[in-house]
Formats: C-alpha cells, sequence, structure tokens
C-alpha cells in the first residue's frame, strides 16, 4: 500500500492546503445543520483513534467526525491498551497499522511522537497534539473560527497571552496564522516565552499585558500546569491572574477572545469572560468537528477523486 | 603501576607501505616514501618483508579517543571490549579510554581489573578505563583514587553524571596532588538542564522540546576552573558544545589553570538544525547540537588549540531504545568509525583546517589530555599507524558498522576518507577489504 499523505506539522501546509481544508469544513458545516448529520462519504475506510494522552474535545471531535463520515472508526487509549503493558509506541503503531487503517490520529504527549509513528505506518497519520509539539488541527480550527466569526485572517493581529512555552497551540497556531496572512505576537512572563520565540516564529515578543491593546484577537493560553513540575515557572497563580490573567477589563471594544480549552478559571481567564460570547471558545468546540471531518475528507478522499463532494454529501439513506 | 592500556597478544607487524605519504607533524615528516615497520617497530630495513602499494594514501600516527562507552560491565548487548576496540580500529584509532558510567559503575578495584582482564584478551586495540570520580557517580563520597590509580585507572570521570557538589569537585582536586591523574568531567549545571532534550535555541522553541542552555555548560566548567585554579589541581574538559564554554576554556588557559579540552566530530560537523528531523538514533545526544555560531566557534577553538583534541563521545544504543519519540529516548551516538571522515570531510575539505592539524588533534594532542603515549612515526617508535584513502567516499552504515550499534549522527551521509589499515601497539588490528 503506498504511503499516504499525513498531517503532522502546519510547516507541511501551503497556504492552498489551508484554504482548501476551510472550504470544506463549510460544505461538511452544512451537513450538521442538517436533522440527519451523517454522510456516506468515507464508508468502508478505517480510522483508528490512537490517544496515549488525556484528551475530551480533539477526541471527541475525531471520532464523531469519522463517524459522521461513516468510515468504521476504534478507539484506542493509553490506558486499558497493551501501552499499560509497557508496550511502545513504536510496537503499538506497527500492531494498528497491521489491521491496515486508513487514517491513525495520535494524541501523545512527546513532541515526535508523530514522526514516530509515520516511520513505522502506511497509514496516514494525523497529529492529534504531540506534547509541546504541534497541534495541526487546532490551528485548521481556530482558522476557520477567525473567518466565519472575525472575518479574514489578512491583516488581523493576533497575540498569545501566557504559557507559550509549553503552548503545541501557539506553535502551531504562530505558524498557520502568519501563513494566512495575520500579525502573530507572544505576550506572557519571560519565564513562559521561549528566549528565541521572537526569532524562531518571526513575531514581536512583549512581557507587559497591556500590549494586547494591538490585537484584533486575544488567544488566551492555558497554564500547563501538568507540564510544569515543580521549580515553578510564576511564582504563584495569583501573581500570574493579577499580571496576565485576561479580563473584561483588560480588554478594549472590539477585541475578541479565543482559548483552545480546557479552562483554568480565574487563572488565565476570568470565568465572566468565558462565558462571554464575545469570547470564541464554544464555536470553537463546535468547528472542531467539522474541521476535522474536513481533515480526515481531504487526506482520504479528494486526492483520489473515488468519490465526488456533492455526491458524498448525500445524507446516508 | 598497572599497564594503564591493554591488548590482546598477537603477532608483531612486519611489512613495508611503499610509496606512501608519511605524515607526522609532531615529528616533523611529511614526505613520499616506504615506510617500514619491522617486528612491530617503525624503520628498519625494508628486505623481505610484505608489501602494501601506498601510492596516493596517506599514512598517519593513529588516533587516540579518551572518551569512549564500551558498555561493559552490563550492556554487553550494546557494545563490548571486542566489537566498540574493533569499531576503533576501523576508525583508525589506536587507543581509546572508556568512560565508568556502566552498570555496574566502574568504582572499586575488582571491576578495573577485570576490565584490564577482559582488554588484554579481547581489544584488537590497547583499551584503557576511567574509573568513577565518585562512588556510584552519585556524587557524594570519592572513589578510593589512589588504590584505583594503583591498578591502571586512566583517570576519573563521573562523565554523564556531572558532579554536582563543589565541596567534593575540590576534595578530588586535593587528592589529585597525591594520585596524578587527570579529572575529566562532563560540564553541565544539572538543574540548569533538567527536562532538557536538545539546545535551547530557535529551533527548540519551533519544535517544542524543552531546551538545554549552553550556559549549563558554561557555568559548569568556570567554577571548575576556579577550583582547578584554587586547588593548583589539573582538569580535562569533555565534549565542549557552546561557544560560551569555549570562552572559559580560553580564559582559564589565560589565567595559567591546567585545563584542557575535547570536541566531538558530530558538534563539529553538525548543527541543531538537524534536530528538525526529530530522529533521536541521529541527532539526539548530550551535549546537545548547538547553533551555528557555537559550531564555528569549536572550529576556531580547535585550530587555535583552545581545545585541544577531538574525541567522539561514542555511544553505542539499541535501535530499540532509540525507536521512541525524540523527548523520551536517550542521549549519544556511536563515532569511532566515523570519527576522522567526519571531521575530514567538514573541516579539512572544506578548507577550514589543514589535514596536518587535524592529524594531530586526532593523535598527539588526544594522547597527550590524559597522559597516553604519544604515536609517532619517528624511526623506533612502536608502530601505531593509520593508513587512509583521503579521497575514498565511505557511506556510513552502508557496510554495516564493526560497532554493535548503529546510531550514528552520520548515518546514511557520504564522507570521505576511508581507513583502510591500522597498526595499533605493532599489531595490525584492522585491514579494509
Amino acid at each position: 500500500m503506498a504511503r499516504r499523505r499525513s498531517l503532522i506539522s502546519v510547516t507541511d501546509l501551503s497556504r492552498d492546503d489551508i484554504e482548501r481544508v476551510l472550504a470544506l469544513g463549510d460544505r461538511f458545516a452544512e451537513v450538521m445543520d442538517r436533522d440527519l448529520k451523517k454522510v456516506p462519504t468515507l464508508r468502508g475506510r478505517t480510522v483508528i483513534n490512537l490517544f496515549v494522552e488525556a484528551s475530551t474535545r480533539t477526541a471527541t471531535s475525531f471520532e464523531l467526525a469519522g463517524k459522521r463520515l461513516s468510515a468504521d472508526v476504534v478507539n484506542v487509549k493509553g490506558s486499558g491498551s497493551s501501552m499499560d503493558k509497557g508496550e511502545t509506541l513504536k510496537d503499538t503503531v506497527i500492531t494498528l497499522s497491521s489491521y491496515l487503517p486508513d487514517v491513525i490520529v495520535i494524541r501523545h504527549a512527546s513532541a515526535g511522537a508523530c514522526r514516530l509513528a509515520q516511520r513505522h505506518s502506511d497509514a496516514a497519520i494525523v497529529n492529534a497534539g504531540d506534547g509541546k509539539g504541534e497541534h495541526p488541527t487546532q490551528t485548521l480550527l481556530d482558522l476557520y473560527t477567525i473567518r466565519r466569526e472575525v472575518g479574514p485572517l489578512d491583516g488581523l493581529h493576533i497575540a498569545f497571552v501566557g504559557d507559550v512555552a509549553h503552548s503545541r497551540v501557539a506553535r502551531s497556531g504562530a505558524v498557520g496564522f502568519a501563513l494566512m496572512g495575520a500579525k502573530v505576537s507572544f505576550i506572557g512572563p519571560p519565564t513562559l516565552i521561549p528566549r528565541d520565540a521572537g526569532r524562531a516564529f518571526g513575531v514581536d515578543v512583549s512581557h507587559d499585558v497591556r500590549d494586547i491593546a494591538d490585537a484584533d484577537i486575544v488567544y488566551v493560553l492555558r497554564m500547563q500546569l501538568e507540564r510544569m513540575g515543580p521549580g515553578g515557572f510564576v511564582p504563584s497563580l495569583r501573581e500570574y491572574a493579577a499580571t496576565f490573567g485576561i479580563n473584561h477589563a483588560r480588554l478594549r471594544e472590539g477585541q475578541r477572545v479565543m482559548h483552545a480549552g480546557p479552562v483554568n478559571r480565574g487563572v488565565e481567564i476570568s470565568g465572566e469572560l468565558a462565558d462571554d460570547p464575545l469570547a470564541l471558545i464554544e464555536r470553537q468546540a463546535a468547528n472542531g468537528m467539522v474541521v476535522r471531518m474536513a481533515v480526515l475528507y481531504d487526506l482520504l478522499a479528494a486526492p483520489a477523486g473515488a468519490v465526488e463532494l456533492g455526491q458524498a454529501l448525500g445524507a446516508v439513506a | 603501576m598497572a599497564a594503564r592500556l591493554a591488548q590482546r597478544p598477537g603477532p608483531r607487524a612486519s611489512l613495508v607501505i611503499r610509496d606512501v605519504r608519511v605524515l607526522d607533524p609532531v615529528a616533523g615528516i611529511d614526505e613520499v616514501r616506504d615506510l617500514v615497520v619491522r617486528d612491530g617497530v617503525v624503520g628498519g630495513s625494508p628486505d623481505g618483508l610484505d608489501e602494501i602499494d601506498g601510492s596516493g594514501l596517506v599514512a598517519v600516527p593513529g588516533f587516540v579517543d579518551p572518551h569512549v562507552h564500551l558498555r561493559v560491565p552490563g550492556r554487553e548487548d550494546l557494545e563490548t571490549v571486542a566489537t566498540g576496540s574493533l569499531a576503533g580500529a576501523a576508525g583508525g584509532f589506536v587507543a581509546i579510554v572508556a568512560m565508568p558510567n556502566t552498570k555496574p559503575v566502574v568504582d572499586n578495584a575488582a571491576i578495573i581489573e577485570s576490565l584490564l582482564e577482559q582488554a588484554a584478551t579481547d581489544a584488537v586495540i590497547p583499551t584503557g578505563f576511567y574509573a568513577a570520580i565518585t562512588r556510584g557517580q552519585k556524587g557524594a563520597e570519592l572513589t578510593e583514587h589512589a588504590e584505583l590509580a594503583q591498578l591502571g585507572a586512566v583517570g576519573f570521570s563521573d562523565d554523564g553524571f556531572p558532579v554536582s557538589d563543589a565541596s567534593v569537585m575540590r576534595r578530588a582536586l586535593q587528592y589529585q596532588r597525591m594520585v596524578g591523574l587527570p579529572l575529566v568531567l562532563h560540564e553541565e549545571d544539572a538543574r540548569l538542564s533538567a527536562g532538557g532534550v536538545a539546545h535551547e535555541g530557535p529551533v527548540a522553541s519551533r519544535l517544542g522540546l524543552a531546551g538545554i542552555p549552553a550556559v549549563s555548560e558554561a557555568v559548569a566548567v568556570a567554577r571548575d576552573a576556579a577550583l582547578a585554579a584554587f586547588e593548583d589541581g589539573r582538569i580535562h574538559i569533555c565534549h565542549v558544545s557552546a561557544a560560551a564554554t569555549v570562552d572559559e576554556v580560553r580564559a582559564a588557559k589565560a589565567r595559567g589553570v591546567s585545563i584542557t579540552a575535547e570536541v566531538s566530530p558530530h558538534h563539529l560537523a553538525l548543527t541543531d538544525e538537524a534536530v528538525a528531523s526529530l530522529d533521536p538514533s541521529r541527532h539526539k545526544m548530550n551535549p546537545p547540537l548547538r547553533a551555528e555560531s557555537d559550531r564555528q566557534a569549536l572550529i576556531a577553538a580547535l585550530i587555535d588549540g583552545t581545545i585541544d583534541c577531538v574525541a567522539t563521545d561514542h555511544a553505542p544504543h539499541a535501535a530499540d531504545e532509540k525507536e521512541v519519540p525524540f523527548e523520551e529516548a536517550p542521549f549519544g551516538v556511536i563515532g569511532l568509525e566515523t570519527a576522522f571522515a567526519a571531521c575530514h570531510t567538514h573541516l579539512v575539505r572544506t578548507g577550514l583546517m589543514p589535514l596536518e592539524l587535524l592529524v594531530r588533534r586526532m593523535g598527539a594532542d588526544a594522547a597527550r589530555v590524559v597522559d597516553l603515549p604519544q604515536p609517532s612515526l619517528a624511526d623506533g617508535s612502536p608502530a601505531d599507524i593509520a593508513l587512509i584513502d583521503l579521497d575514498a567516499p565511505v557511506v556510513v552504515g552502508g557496510d554495516g558498522h564493526r560497532s554493535k550499534s548503529s546510531n550514528s549522527a552520520f548515518a546514511g551521509d557520504e564522507l570521505f576518507g576511508r581507513i583502510r589499515l591500522t597498526i595499533a601497539a605493532g599489531q595490525i588490528a584492522w585491514r579494509d577489504t
């Protein structure tokens, strides 16, 4: 079987690739407005979701995306699988690949896990978040959300605020947003922004939360307490909330707020703001599913042209 | 004192290499002529000896590697004295010294004796061993340096586990006044490096890998240079990787501190840009591949002598151990078989460094830093010779590895400089077929 295209890093995508997936997302969004939300597009295809690290949004939306496209979907979690018995990721991927899946979607705690999987599988590998590395489908759904809720990316300024160091959302987002014409900046304490981040991503870096004033979108990053370990990147969450926490008082008129979830209410974002419609958090989650449908369709059906999209979108009888 | 290097017994080489470029920068030799080895010694009459055609080849004093990992005792599945020393011979080395971070750690008399016995039966080239600076390399109590020196330890190192307690390092330096052997130091502030898997810089930032900052190495060298100066001791710095460390070594030398330093071929040839591959088998090692500005500083320091010599840090790992996500893989790459070809390809053929200087830095200078005999092509010297075809390409791993492991930073690369023959301490140790 020929090796399939994979989606591992935003850096592998062109502007055209992104436009194509976002356009597909619009088509699948129409399907979601129907009473019957299932289409036969990927009937006979197999998607394995290998989630070795905890996830609610990404795991659920990938599962539903596969099912609504009529693919056979199998979910494998780290706990409860042979990885509990010490099976390595490589061996797990080889085992799963022997069942000839078309796609393996991987969530893992280590950057580079998807590259490793790609070396040992003929399936298309989709990165659903690898440690601090990348989260390309998050970036695609963010782009999709911004397009629909705010407008074209060209000329928009998106400021990531907070824990850039541990954030795969910021890492993929900075590349993807810039590729689509937006200006990106990083704002946060020096201990949570890599020294070289400005150079590495070609973005402005600020340590003053007031600099969010220039941004059209304030993208609030979760404080990733589980990745920080002891030692303290900030003296206290209280001080962090006071210096960088985003709330209504810090925003100006017209700004929108994003957050990839899960939210630490009262830490990086106030509870009131998280619940306010000017925060796009719930839209991001909802759009996650259609964009992931678009990604699966794009990897499996689109280039081969096996199923015409219009025909494919006919509901399952 | 017991012999510090051991080699399996074997026939003394007797042969003549015809029309070869004989190059020994220390002895002041660079001429095309016949090179005679008779009964394992350089020089004498060529009459009746087997002949090798040396035309187009260069014969140099064999190389010395003061920093390898042979993984014995404990991980004979990765390397053994036999395979590691053969890998050395295949790379033109005539002496290697192995680090003590084994399982168990080389920290007592019984282990060092047994290792030297193994070398005396298995090593195709003279092989020596460091003992740990501290028991179990735990950084708390000194090993029995005097006894271990008596039994043949080449020096002391806690390689892989820097001595974090300055008072322990100070005691080791004080005790060195009596024992006299070099302290060979892996320099790193473990707290600054904690969790790091790659050079802290734009590449690691982009990839989301935790960084090992250059300053982690530099501060450790600064501390130990100050301690060595204070105790009038002598230290050798392992695998310098950063420009900031070069500055510390240079400043210490200028102050008169007895400090020497080594650099690995992979740090001279590659940068952290390579880490974008996320292939830990090739590009995960500690210290990590650093920035191009660091690489340039290392090359300049090797040329001006701030860094004394090349050492491979040959670190075998099983393919299984390396076939895990980058962050989870062990550190280290092998290097004995490719050291000369990598340096020759990336430094000499690119015009950065003359061949003569590379030969000196891989041979005489590498021996000097740990007080080993310096290989020489002068008449009457024990035959320690590497015969090299400089223009012959080598595809790394193309015909397998003599090492038991294959985790090379240069895997698949085409390098130039094939070792045709190695004679080590008078014995033929390697012949390219």
